[in-house]
């Protein structure tokens, strides 16, 4: 177990590699540090000096990947790829454009996220599962036909349009919770409301069917007949037999995303005014500010590794067929 | 000539997806085994129905495709000058929308302006007053007529729908003459026979729509009917105009990505050891990078050089649409992999079955297994993964937009509708009609492609239709 834990870390080490490799050369190669440095200084101020100056003071006054000017060791260390792009490997992710320090800044703003992401999860898990349960407990009758055409307009739905409908409706014209905004602690709690709702909502249809296919491939096996022709009941068989198994892949499909959870949602952030990560990378797409986008693309890769790690080690919790070795 | 035609780089991809689909068509008619899920396909009421909704939406994109910028009026011998401006077939036959653009907001089958503006009086004085519009409902004396007109005018249209539906049906039947020996036979086998019973419903589900598009249509000349956007634009044309990119997005990136997708899985899968090994490593780093963020760095990236190279586009429609292909563009390359992965799973699967080992034990080469005995029994997977994805790539359009990273802002397109309108709900009375505009042309379009990804799906995978 122990050998194949470190096995996958090491498959995971050429992965963060390409991907550190493909954002460097879509921020620096594609678009050179002039052509960003002429962005940020807008039309009206483009002289040589003022892109020079733009480039120190951000630290994009080196060449890419080899400096002539330096010595030894430095010709390869000193330059932007090893200080903008390898340096993520050590979570060193520098400046943003407004001067702070973007890792602290993480630090900070992942907390708002994960009080949006994770109660959304664990929620919308639940609601799911239940959902998809009643509506295999009623499989091939008209409250089964419902369920499956209330999933399917739900899936036709804009995630916007909950967002927004929300908000009017329990925020503007119910006064049931506030519009937007965030406060930390308890008293916080009136603002999550909603965006967990919305993040709930928007997800019930697209998952639920999934879920309800899930259970509907299991019921037809042989396990299940064996259970029945034992004199079980119906609830005993759908709970017991058919919940059990169809865990496995609920569970481990879930499990991918737990630890992206930390990045949050940029729609649900940004619409609700939630000083979290989602909102910070929104702003950062808006105001183009790269060295941001570049920390958050590198932080994502790495999360979606680490959930793919977990998903297998979930496996075998869950599925006593499954060894890794 | 008084107009140049113009091919943007959009257009001439969707000529191209429009070929390619005519021959899936054609080769399809030919082959019994291929025809055969299709007609299934047919006899879901629920497919014809929702694939009817879903090429009238086609007609009005291609429409919004057929580009051409028109000629500038000059003096008698001078040569021809064409203008900045491109159009395309829809602008004209919607000139009656596009022109009549108010000074700004204003709600459905408004008489008057939203906001409230100085007037002269007659007698000098001033007062403040909602102006009446210069266009919506400007035939009329007063607000009091308003409901009778709209009825009559509705009534018009309605006729006018079912009349064009009636040659429908008309040209249905006799499209049949021939076969059935007579007119009267063929209507009979139109109205009651259970082959044409697909037919019957793709003639009931076009009937409707043209009744309500003649609704629509005729009141649409004298009123704003989905009202009017900040710059006083018809909404119901800037929604109409939306269709396109919507479907642009949905399709072209398809078609970009079909071949990665089809090339590499099947690959992946058929050939294995070191190639599989690289095919897997390059689809789970393009994975592992979250796709709105990678799509937002593409296009930060796109737009710096559009910026610093404003030489290369001599139009502004040809600005946003290269924005545009490119968006489709990385997009396609973010979604591939799902297709990759699927496809590389069942080719594992299909390398081991005895045909195919059959096929190899016999030396046919490496190349024509894939093509001849791989390829086809794919073919249902991929089809049923692109019906599926369009709808979310629709859905996906209005968040990207939201994002900033979306179409140009200058395109019409649902996303940035919805966009321009969020800032407006905290007013007054509120501004709803742009985002229900936008909200319910993207949900008819996406509901119609989720119901018809589930007849395809029932079609072309019997064990999943079993199932469901």
């Amino acid at each position: 177990m122990l050998a194949y834990i470190v096995r996958r870390i090491l498959y995971a080490i050429p992965i963060l590699i390409g991907v550190n490799l493909l954002t460097f050369a879509l921020f620096f190669v594609v678009n050179t540090p002039d052509d960003m440095a002429r962005i940020h200084l807008g039309a009206k101020h483009v002289t040589p000096e003022a892109i020079e100056r733009w480039k120190t003071e951000h630290g994009y006054d080196k060449p890419l990947f080899f400096n002539r000017a330096e010595q030894g060791l430095g010709k390869v260390s000193d330059t932007l790829f090893v200080d903008k792009s390898l340096k993520l490997f050590a979570f060193s992710f520098g400046q943003a454009d407004d001067g702070r320090d973007i890792a602290r800044e993480i630090g900070i703003r992942m907390w708002p996220s994960l009080a949006i992401a994770l109660p959304t999860f664990l929620v919308g898990l639940m609601a799911y599962i239940s959902f998809a349960l009643v509506m295999v407990l009623f499989r091939a009758t008209y409250l089964d036909f419902a369920g499956v055409v209330l999933c399917v307009v739900l899936m036709s739905i804009s995630g916007l349009f909950y967002i927004i409908g929300g908000q009017y409706l329990l925020g503007k014209l119910w006064h049931w919770v506030p519009v937007s905004g965030y406060e930390l602690g308890w008293a916080g709690i009136k603002f999550l409301l909603l965006p967990v709702l919305v993040g709930v909502v928007s997800g019930l249809g697209d998952s639920s069917r999934f879920y309800r296919t899930l259970f509907l491939e299991e019921i037809h096996k042989d396990y299940v007949r064996t259970a029945r022709a034992k004199g079980l009941s119906e609830r005993a068989v759908l709970f017991r037999h058919v919940l059990g198994n169809a865990m496995i892949p609920i569970l481990t499909g879930a499990v991918v995303v737990i630890p992206r959870l930390f990045l949050g949602s940029l729609i649900l952030e940004s619409f609700f005014g939630i000083p979290g990560l989602g909102s910070y990378t929104i702003d950062a797409i808006q105001a183009q500010d790269f060295a941001i986008v570049r920390a958050m693309v590198f932080l994502g890769s790495v999360l979606y590794i680490l959930g793919l790690l977990l998903t297998d080690i979930s496996y075998t919790a869950v599925d006593p067929r499954v060894r890794l070795e | 000539m008084s107009f140049r035609p113009e091919i943007l780089w959009s257009d001439a991809l969707l000529f191209l997806l429009l070929a390619a689909v005519l021959g899936f068509v054609l080769h399809v008619r030919r082959h019994e085994h291929l025809r055969a899920p299709w007609l299934r396909v047919a006899q879901s009421r629920m497919g014809v129905v929702t694939a009817v909704i879903l090429a009238c939406y086609a007609v009005i994109g291609v429409l919004d495709s057929l580009h051409f910028r028109p000629a500038l009026p000059v003096e008698a011998g001078a040569p021809v000058q064409y203008g900045n401006e491109v159009l395309s077939v829809l602008d004209v036959l919607a000139e009656p929308l596009r022109m009549r653009v108010e000074k700004t907001y204003s709600e459905p089958f408004a008489l008057h302006l939203y906001a409230k503006e100085n007037l002269s009086l007659p007698d000098g004085g001033q007062m403040r007053a909602y102006p009446r519009l210069k266009y919506g409902g400007a035939h009329l004396a007063g607000t009091a007529e308003r409901a009778g007109d709209i009825a009559w005018r509705a009534a018009a249209g309605a006729l006018w729908g079912a009349g064009l539906a009636f040659g429908f049906w008309l040209l249905a039947a006799l499209s049949r003459v021939w076969q059935a020996r007579g007119f009267l036979p063929a209507t009979t086998q139109l109205l009651r026979a259970p082959e044409a019973a697909a037919w019957r419903t793709a003639l009931m589900t076009l009937s409707l729509l043209l009744v309500l598009g003649g609704v629509l249509g005729r009141l649409s000349i004298d009123y704003h009917i989905l009202g009017t956007d900040k710059v006083g634009q018809d909404v119901l044309y800037l929604s109409l105009k939306s269709i396109r990119t919507g479907l642009l997005i949905g399709t072209l990136t398809t078609l970009i990505m079909l071949p990665f997708a089809l090339f590499l899985g099947v690959a992946a899968g058929y050939y294995g050891g070191r190639v599989d090994d690289v095919i897997q490593f390059v689809y789970t780093t393009l994975n592992s990078i979250p796709g709105v963020l990678l799509i937002a760095a593409a296009v930060l990236v796109a737009q710096v050089y559009v910026e610093t190279h404003p030489e290369l586009f001599d139009t502004s429609a040809a600005r946003s649409d290269l924005r545009l292909v490119f968006l489709c563009g990385i997009l396609g390359v973010t979604s591939w992999t799902g297709l990759a992965r699927l496809l590389r799973a069942e080719t594992l699967k299909l390398r081991e079955l005895e045909y195919i080992q059959a096929a190899r034990a016999f030396g046919v080469a490496n190349l024509r297994i894939l093509s001849r005995h791989i390829l086809p029994n794919v073919g249902h997977l991929v089809l049923i993964t692109v019906v599926i994805d369009f709808s979310g790539l629709v859905l996906a359009e209005a968040v990207l937009s939201y994002v900033g990273v979306g179409v140009d802002p200058t395109m019409a397109s649902w996303g940035n509708m919805i966009n321009g309108a969020r800032l407006e709900l905290a007013r007054e009375p509120m501004v709803w009609w742009q985002l229900a505009a936008a909200f319910l042309f993207m949900f008819i379009l996406v509901l119609s492609a989720n119901l018809f990804a589930d007849s395809v799906r029932d079609a072309f995978d019997p064990r999943a239709g079993a199932r469901a």
